[in-house]
């Protein structure tokens, strides 16, 4: 099925009385997730958004709770207020990035209300990618540039008009109200064919690494990775998978916050402990830290690479470390035999 | 290849083989177009790597202070203004350091390119011109339009402390309004320079890369980290972020050598130098004081004159 952008148009404008729609906007040259009004407002043909999507539903800052002390007693309040979302145009590697997120904030063990709370009440609409950077690799990671994983329903632009595929129970629900659907014609069954082909073309090989991983936690290759890394946060934040978080204290007199905001494993603070003591010391410990977690932790505690292949963080590098160096490093590496 | 780069490879090898140093300090090429990255050498069979040319923007005195020992360091005119500083602060020693000084003609802001091409797909470098293939299409460029601001206004292009020099020198372009950035900042409304810098900090994410790429930012605890007092709050707002910016410039008074690192690290193209080129001109202006130009020149904080002309300083 297909609708045309300007059906589509009137519908998101429509929708916008109704929810909160968050979509890529174009400010001050760079593009990302933002609520919008109309249609218009909506960046077209953009790459992907400068920051990940995942701050629609985990941002960067935010107050869990306010405090207040009377006399004896606290009154707590919960900060929480969710509205009735759609967060239109988020790539197929931010989206299947969703389902990396899903594991750690609504797991067996623990569901994190924040998280969650904005996730149900949110319909992911994904936009399929109809070019790929040189820095893109999500088809080395498992995916595509047309992936709908992490998708409620994933659009795919074929130029006058998006084609329309409902993933989700709640994408099937939408595309059925959905007014103004047409059949797809030959002529778009063959640009639709040709956008399911587009690749990315990186040569990243992830077939052995989380098993060469397992024995790599002392390989000399650690001690030289990190020289040149600054230890700044900016691939970090980049990271449309990178979910780890501090949560702090701000409050005045009788009044406070408790807040939650991103933090990050390049940052040495992340994990010095209140006795001065820091576990992971210096840099060496932090790369391979990071690389552990992404390529070898987070698959034996959750079954995936804990990477989507957005390319965002090797952009954002100030000293050009480049992720996809990295896993082809860990790739050649010798094994010491012991 | 060029001579320059030749002949660092020669003295780079040369260094290692007679172990004066043991380790080279410089920059190899990139895995993007455009982009080259730092690298450390330890042996004579590496030197081939390193390269020299307007795509090594980055400061590479920033790595000084973490290496222990003898190091030489490919160094242009900023880093090693910046090396002086880190002398007189006694964070490196001298003794420890073996400058092949390199003069610098800018190197290129690939921002400014990105924003023209899209993402770059390949591009070339010959004579002053950089032909771009990118997503969006193909540019020609002239090398000084998409010159890094730092370097557009750069007043120290040649080293100014070396061991060894490779190349020509380059002449000092001709400013008739020294700081005219930092004038028409001035001559700005309070409330239109408020507007600016509000929208500036609205696109800081904090992720200190700024701080990070900066030779001069070494404390062991940045007052951004500390909680007790706790400064800021983790939020990433445009007042704390404010905040911070202010705060690490004013940090870097009559230390900061306009480098430009901090600017082109931040992946979200905040103008940080609109604050710090304030501070250097007022250091300029004021106290007569620019930050690394020679070794001997105390620095700006650490002297004081019985002649002050603000009596607050001296005590009868």
């Amino acid at each position: 099925m297909k609708i045309s952008k300007d059906k589509w148009g009137q519908v998101f404008d429509a929708l916008a009385s109704d929810y909160q729609m968050l979509a890529p906007k174009e400010d001050k040259g760079e593009v990302n997730f933002k609520r919008v009004n109309c249609f218009s407002e909506v960046k077209q043909g953009y790459l992907n958004t400068k920051l990940p999507a995942k701050a629609l539903f985990f941002p960067q800052h935010e107050t869990l709770f306010t405090y207040q002390k009377e006399g004896q007693g606290i009154t707590v309040k919960n900060a929480l207020k969710v509205e009735k979302t759609i967060a239109f145009g988020v790539r197929p590697c931010d989206a299947r990035a969703f389902l990396l997120l899903d594991k750690v904030f609504n797991n067996d063990q623990y569901r994190d209300p924040y998280y969650c709370d904005r996730r149900d009440t949110t319909l992911v609409i994904g936009l399929a990618c109809s070019q790929v950077a040189p820095t893109c690799f999500c088809s080395q990671m498992g995916l595509s540039p047309v992936s709908t994983a992490g998708t409620d329903l994933l659009f795919i632009d074929l130029g006058e008009a998006y084609a329309v595929e409902a993933v989700t129970e709640k994408g099937k629900e939408f595309v059925a109200k959905l007014q103004g659907l047409e059949e797809l014609n030959a002529e778009d069954q063959v640009k639709l064919e040709t956008l399911k082909n587009l690749q990315t073309s990186s040569s990243v090989d992830i077939s052995a690494l989380t098993e060469k991983l397992d024995s790599m936690f002392d390989h000399p290759y650690w001690d030289s990775l990190h020289e040149k890394c600054l230890g700044c946060n900016a691939c970090t934040f980049s990271c449309p998978t990178c979910h780890c978080f501090d949560i702090t204290e701000e409050f005045r007199k009788t009044e406070g916050n408790r807040v939650r905001s991103w933090d990050s494993c390049m940052a040495p603070l992340f994990t010095k402990h209140g006795s001065g003591h820091n576990p992971r010391e210096d840099k060496k410990a932090r790369w391979r830290q990071r690389m552990m977690h992404k390529f070898n932790y987070f698959v034996h505690n959750n079954g995936d690479i804990a990477c989507v292949g957005c390319g965002r963080c090797l952009k954002a590098c100030p000293v050009n470390m480049d992720l996809r160096q990295v896993i082809d490093a860990v790739n050649k590496a010798e094994l010491v035999v012991k | 290849m060029s001579k320059v780069i030749e002949e660092i490879h020669a003295a780079a090898r040369q260094l290692l083989e007679d172990g004066k140093v043991d380790v080279v300090i410089g920059f190899e090429k990139g895995t993007l177009p455009l982009k080259a990255t730092p690298c450390f050498i330890r042996s004579p069979q590496e030197v081939e790597k390193l390269i020299w040319d307007e795509t090594c923007d980055n400061n590479l005195a920033n790595y000084v202070r973490q290496i222990k020992g003898k190091k030489a360091i490919v160094a242009k005119g900023c880093d090693t203004r910046a090396l002086v500083v880190l002398m007189q602060e006694n964070q490196v020693a001298r003794e420890d350091l073996y400058i092949l000084g390199v003069s610098c003609n800018g190197v290129i802001n690939r921002k400014k390119i990105e924003a023209e091409t899209g993402e770059i797909l390949s591009a070339e470098l010959a004579e002053g011109k950089i032909s771009v293939q990118g997503m969006n299409g193909s540019k020609e460029f002239a090398f000084a339009d998409v010159k890094d601001d730092t370097c557009q206004s750069c007043r120290y292009p040649n080293p100014v402390l070396e061991d060894a020099h490779f190349g020509d020198k380059v002449e000092t372009g001709n400013q008739e309004v020294p700081f005219a950035d930092v004038v028409a900042m001035e001559e700005k409304s309070l409330l239109e320079r408020r507007a600016y810098f509000q929208e500036e900090m609205a696109k800081c994410i904090r992720c200190y890369a700024c701080r990070n790429a900066c030779p001069m930012c070494y404390c062991n605890e940045c007052f951004v980290d500390c909680n007790s007092p706790k400064w800021l709050t983790g939020g990433v707002d445009p007042a704390e972020n404010m905040m911070f910016q202010v705060g690490r410039s004013l940090h870097l008074a009559g230390r900061c050598v306009d480098c430009g690192a901090c600017v082109r690290a931040c992946p979200q193209g905040v103008d940080i130098r609109a604050l710090s080129r304030k501070v250097t001109k007022d250091c300029l202006t004021m106290y007569r004081h620019e930050a690394g130009v020679t070794l001997e020149d105390p620095p700006a904080l650490n002297q004081f004159s019985t002649e002050d002309p603000q009596g607050f300083l001296v005590k009868e």
